[in-house]
């Protein structure tokens, strides 16, 4: 058990709902989640389908620990082929929603072809309906969260919706549930917005089971113990969130700032988790009110946020005037360091802003940086803005960008084109930092290295979530390793990609990895699921997993050449910091990453490879 | 001295860790909907609170049961016995806090009984927000305690809110 | 201290075990009116059904559970009450003398002027031995009429339709439950039976009750209708046992009078429960509010004041719940709500849903909800409370189901003018 063993088939075309049982035979391949919902999209959809046409599928997908109370066992991933990269999407997600989705009864709900008109789905229980949604279409995500419960007249229904932007097929849209919790990479709401997909109100009253209650408790008890213990999950996580990193990797001189012309930012703490826990010079008051969890999270990393009242940015806006989801690390520096802002208060309603209309920060904010670049450099000028002054460190700049993103008008719609499509365009795309047309995060390659051949080989795009090696590189977890050589790097990406494979399959969050190895999981995994899972067997399927996402993107067209990084990280020198003078060494990482794959030197997994994981 | 569930939702996180516990101690599956104690959340308020009954001194619960259905036991907690209990619901209208509920699926009422002695929902929560502790109060003041701890507006009050 | 009280329902019995609690040495007595141990009214519906048997009605389980506490166990019925000799008389002609009495006799149902109410067949269901002459006749797809869809005849309706009787249900108002719920309610209510095969027929009377033809009994409507039936109940109503207090000086209108601490006009003397005139909490005024929880908020009372804790009842909150084949109604307070005041409506007839909630400025002062039954004693809490919903009043317009949220996030406010929690009254 753990799995509920029911799929959900909703094609929006014909207007149907089907149910079926579970593929039981995958799930013990595929565990859950990323992997067993990847390999529905991968026997169901060309690769070469168009992202945002009928043909492509978007699965919402639970792990068979979503809902149980594994810590972190709340997650779920919506599970596509991405527009912003036309490579395969998995985009993760807390929040609430996975659980109720699981309560309901459902392990995953795939969503087929293209509804005539918007519509929302409701899930209440086994009562699966398709609802016209045109009273919600043009509606942010809040106001369509609000708008369903009090439709349905059920505070506790959870919904996980689509912006503006998504309906308008910005690339980089992302999917918000719980007001504030985001699938958010890869474009997986303009998927969504493809399939006139409002908005999915789930409620769920049954109960989850796992295969053996006691062991189950006991081996969940003791991970949380674990957690409890260490002193990133347990003391600094709920402390600072990710935000406990700005300063740190700042430090190391691996904060790509003004998009990645240098690896450290001068203002980084004034944007950093000490700066939120700090009381306002305007009004006394920290801009970081609490912590919050996910469902069954023992860690508590979310930030809740208020910003001053008095800011510039909401002044005249009463109705932003309340908590809401703060500052992470990535999105901190996508719209702060990568744009050159030190303005805390902005960042924050550019963040509210970004969960309220469902916009990937990571992506906006590296495009917005990009933008900036060329207007700086006079390829663009105010006629293509909209009179937006985009110079760096302009907080006017960026928040008349996102709220023109958001809505998808003017200059905005270029932006969200992507930083790829948009320097394209002016002819510049050298300034585009991104790898498979996605824009990479929080940490520049220069300065830990990993990080370099973990962005070129993400099978969905530029990711730090796919190998996050910062874990080794910086924080010593689980060995230190020095993030100024790459040496070792290309057998350290591959044991954390396939590991972080098995844990988005699971139902569980990547960040209990920081204190958890599979020795902790797989304990759990097993005491919930059939089949004996054992480390071994959760690192092949992680193995199988990636080898078969990889295939996907063979498939649709993705060659060894798109295994790079942009020039500007392989060719300039970091300026200063500890990493000053080094460039990404991504050349003497990839061959060897290809064979420990084994993989041809072309990137292609070979008869052998591709044999023993039974793909 | 007797014991009780003392709850503090300025150090909740609002992971349901508590209502899972419950519901698998009381139902043998995790199923939040049928837990004895609820997380709300007021998200705009970043403000999460764990409530439950709080086994009150003269229950209103016991005190309305017709046949005696709900007793205390010599934990002062208020029990309710299913073989007694023939589902009239009398005691969820004069529950003033809401926590005796009846469920349709049994035809009877449920509540919590601190589990025996050992709540579930205060060993799983990893905040401390709910502890099991002496008191002296009965359920009165401790309601009235709880109500009056927490801040009502929107100021830093999380586990690890600035100082 | 010798302690007398007069009724042995859930305000006697309560009344005599509070009394013991703080007065561990006074002497008390309890009266019966009926043959019986101490047994609770409502529990009937459930004997009816088969749910319980006879003892599960009683209101105290555990043998010799007064001779434990110290509580005499007597015999009445008490026929009158001597205020000037401080003394009672029972049928059998014994006497007792007291130091403090409390009245808490209950009320019996009222006998409707209708020809024929003697036949063998029609009773009222009110007793025990009700119950057990119900249950003779109550065969399986016998007709059945139910005179009254008051609340009471609600949950009588209940349980006959659960015996599986072929059930009809007159009342002579336009809807059920025409006290507890509003047309909206009262109609659902309705429907939902008509879909359970019970016949409904309201704005009708009973003229008479004759022997039949296609069954023992004819019940013939004034409309011309005539219904046969094997079983006639009635539940029109009922009126307080205040009779044996003809005479006595002690003050009734309804129901015995009493003061706020619910004493008599003749000191010492203290009347609780269905028998007595307490007061209602939505009102302010003095009024008869014949339901369970109230009897026993009344004993308590009266019982702490027995004992010399002086304690003044703030009032009772007029409420009830219902089952009605599986359809859950409820109301609290001042449900039909009041002039000037703003309502929280929410209907989902298809869903089986209602909500309605008053308001008077931002308090809550009444509710009715069909098909709620999670946290539905917080409209208790915040009707008796008058806590100021503030903001959420108008959180609460848009969302009626937001109560129990509105609930916790108002009682965290804490006290605006010093708290008063819901407690009726706490001892000293
Ligand atoms: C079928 C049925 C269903 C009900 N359902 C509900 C419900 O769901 N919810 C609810 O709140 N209420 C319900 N009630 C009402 C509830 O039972 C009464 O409100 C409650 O019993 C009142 O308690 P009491 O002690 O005041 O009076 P009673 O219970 O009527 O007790 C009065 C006692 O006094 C005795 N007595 C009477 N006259 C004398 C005398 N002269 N001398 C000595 N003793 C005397 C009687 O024998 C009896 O023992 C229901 C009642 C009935 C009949
Ligand atoms: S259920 Fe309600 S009345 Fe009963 S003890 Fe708990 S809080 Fe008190
Ligand atoms: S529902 Fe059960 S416990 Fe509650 S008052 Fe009725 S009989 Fe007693
Ligand atoms: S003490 Fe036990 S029954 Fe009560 S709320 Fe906690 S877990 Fe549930």
């Amino acid at each position: 058990m753990g799995w509920t063993g029911k799929i959900l088939r909703i094609n929006l075309s014909t207007g149907t709902i089907a149910t079926e049982a579970l593929n039981m035979d995958w799930a013990d391949k595929y565990l859950g989640q990323r992997g067993l919902a990847s390999k529905y999209l991968v026997e169901e959809v060309d690769p070469r389908a168009d992202p945002l046409g009928p043909d492509n599928k978007m699965i919402m997908a639970t792990g068979p620990l979503t809902g149980t109370c594994a810590s972190t066992g709340g997650r779920y991933s919506i599970i596509t082929k991405g527009p912003l990269t036309g490579a395969i999407a998995c985009s993760n997600s807390g929040g609430y929603f996975g659980a109720e989705l699981k309560f309901a009864g459902w392990d995953m709900v795939i969503f087929e072809g293209q509804s005539p008109k918007p519509v929302y789905v409701t899930i209440f229980d086994g009562d699966v309906q398709i609802r016209d949604a045109s009273g919600y279409w043009g509606k942010t995500v809040w106001d369509t969260d609000k708008g369903i419960k009090a439709a349905h007249q059920d505070p506790q229904i959870r919904v996980a919706a689509i912006g503006v932007a998504g309906e308008n097929e910005i690339l980089y849209a992302c999917v918000v549930n719980d007001l504030h919790r985001a699938a958010g990479r890869s474009g997986v709401g303009a998927v969504m917005g493809s399939k006139n997909l409002k908005a999915v109100a789930v409620r769920g009253t049954g109960g989850v089971k796992v295969r053996d209650f006691k062991t189950f408790m006991d081996a969940t008890n003791a991970g949380k113990k674990v957690l409890k213990e260490n002193a990133v999950t347990g003391e600094g996580l709920p402390a600072y969130g990710t935000q406990v990193l700005m300063n740190v990797i700042n430090e190391t001189g691996a904060l790509p700032t003004r998009n990645g012309q240098d690896v450290q930012f001068e203002s980084a703490n004034d944007i950093s988790a000490e700066a939120m826990a700090t009381p306002r010079r305007s009004d006394g008051k920290p801009n970081l009110l609490t912590n919050q969890a996910c469902f069954g999270c023992t860690i508590a990393c979310g930030r809740i946020s208020k910003i001053d009242e008095t800011h510039f940015t909401i002044q005249n806006k009463p109705e932003y005037w309340h908590a809401s989801g703060g500052l992470e690390y990535e999105a901190a520096w996508a719209l702060g360091s990568a744009t050159g802002i030190n303005d805390l208060e902005a960042l924050t309603y550019v963040n509210f802003i970004c969960n309220e209309q469902a916009i990937d920060p990571i992506s906006f904010g590296a495009t917005v940086g990009a933008a900036m670049e060329l207007y700086e450099t006079g390829v663009i000028d105010d006629a293509v803005t909209g009179g937006i002054k985009l110079n760096f460190g302009s907080a006017e700049a960026l928040v008349a960008c996102v709220e023109a993103t958001g809505k998808a008008e003017g200059f905005g719609k270029e932006l969200g084109l992507g930083s790829k499509r948009l320097t394209e365009k002016y002819g510049k795309p050298e300034l585009s930092m991104t790898v498979k047309g996605q824009e990479f995060p929080a940490y520049d390659p220069r300065g830990i290295q990993g990080m370099g051949l973990t962005y070129a080989t993400s099978n969905r795009g530029a990711c730090h979530l796919r190998s996050y090696t910062v874990s080794s590189e910086i924080l010593g977890i689980p060995e230190k390793t020095d993030p100024l050589t790459t040496d070792g790097k290309a057998g350290l990406v591959k044991a954390f990609q396939d590991a972080t494979a098995a844990v988005d399959s699971s139902g569980l969050c990547v960040f209990t990895t920081f204190a958890w190895t599979l020795e902790d999981i797989a304990p759990q995994v097993d005491a919930a699921c059939e089949g004996n899972w054992t480390v071994d067997k959760m690192l092949e399927a992680g193995e199988r997993i990636w080898n078969m996402e990889r295939m996907f993107n063979n498939n649709a067209g993705f060659t060894a050449e798109d295994d790079n990084l942009p020039k500007r990280l392989l060719k300039d020198a970091a300026k200063t910091g500890p990493a000053k003078g080094l460039v990404a060494g991504l050349d003497k990482m990839l061959p060897e990453y290809y064979e420990l794959r084994g993989w041809t030197p072309d990137g292609v997994p070979t008869s052998e490879t591709v044999a023993r994981l039974a793909l | 001295m007797q014991k009780a569930l003392t709850i503090d939702p300025g150090k909740c996180t609002g992971c349901k860790q508590c209502e899972m516990a419950c519901s698998y101690v009381n139902e043998g599956e995790f199923n939040v909907s049928k837990s004895r104690i609820r997380v709300f959340d007021f998200h705009e308020e970043a403000r999460f609170v764990p409530y439950t009954c709080t086994q009150c001194d003269e229950a209103w619960c016991q005190q309305a049961c017709p046949v005696n259905a709900i007793t205390t036991n010599e934990m002062g907690v208020k029990v309710v016995h299913d073989n007694l209990c023939v589902g009239c619901k009398v005691c969820t209208i004069a529950c003033p806090f809401g926590t005796v509920n009846y469920n349709a699926s049994t035809g009877k009422v449920i509540k919590c009984d601190l589990c025996g002695g050992d709540p579930a929902c205060a060993a799983a929560c990893p905040t401390d927000a709910i502890t099991f502790q002496d008191v002296e109060q009965g359920g009165f003041d401790k309601m009235r305690q709880w109500a009056a701890r927490t801040t009502a507006g929107t100021e830093p009050s999380g586990p690890n809110a600035p100082a | 201290m010798y302690h007398v009280i007069l009724g042995a329902g859930p305000a006697g019995v309560t009344a005599a075990e509070t009394i013991r609690k703080h007065a561990p040495d006074a002497e008390i007595t309890l009266i019966g009116g009926e043959g019986e141990p101490p047994y609770s009214r409502m529990a009937i519906p459930y004997l009816l059904e088969g749910k319980i048997g006879e003892d599960g009605t009683h209101l105290r389980q555990e043998d010799g559970h007064y001779e434990t506490l110290g509580i005499a166990y007597r015999h009445g019925p008490v026929i009158s009450v001597d205020t000037g000799a401080r003394s009672v008389t029972c049928a059998d002609g014994s006497t007792l003398g007291f130091d403090t009495l409390l009245i808490a006799t209950g009320a019996t149902p009222i006998r409707p002027p209708i020809e024929g109410l003697d036949s063998p067949g029609v009773h009222t269901c009110w007793t025990l031995e009700d119950a057990r002459r119900i249950t003779e006749h109550a065969q399986k797809g016998e007709p059945v009429v139910l005179v009254g869809a008051g609340f009471i005849g609600c949950i009588i309706l209940e349980s006959l339709a659960k015996m599986g009787v072929d059930l009809t249900v007159v009342e002579r108002g336009d809807r059920m439950v025409p006290r507890m719920l509003d047309e909206t309610a009262g109609n659902m209510l309705r429907h939902w039976c008509e879909g359970q095969d019970v016949r409904v027929i309201t704005e009708a009377e009973v003229d008479a009750i004759r022997s039949g033809d296609r069954a023992a009994l004819a019940v013939h409507l004034k409309d011309g209708q005539t219904l046969p039936a094997a079983l006639v109940v009635i539940a029109t109503g009922v009126r307080s046992n205040i009779g044996f207090l003809d005479g006595s000086g002690i003050e009734t209108g309804a129901g015995v009078k009493v003061d706020p601490y619910h004493e008599t006009n003749v000191p010492g003397i203290y009347a609780a429960g269905d028998v007595a005139e307490g007061i209602n909490l939505s009102t302010g005024h003095n009024d008869m509010l014949a339901i369970q929880p109230v009897a026993v908020e009344h004993a308590y009372i009266a019982a702490l004041n027995m004992c010399g804790i002086a304690t003044e009842h703030r009032g009772s909150l007029n409420m009830n719940v219902l089952d009605t084949l599986g359809l859950i109604s409820s109301s609290f307070g001042t449900w039909e709500g009041v002039e000037g005041g703003d309502r929280a409506v929410l209907t989902d007839e298809a869903a089986g849903r209602y909500i309605r909630l008053e308001f008077e400025g931002d308090r809550l002062i009444g509710a009715q909800t069909v098909g709620l039954t999670d946290h539905v004693g917080m409209l208790r809490g915040l009707i008796q409370t008058g806590l100021p919903l503030g903001a959420w009043k108008n959180k609460l317009i848009d969302s009626p189901t937001r109560i129990a949220e509105a609930y916790v996030a108002v009682m965290q406010q804490g006290p605006v003018s010093g708290y008063t929690g819901p407690k009726v009254a706490l001892p000293a």
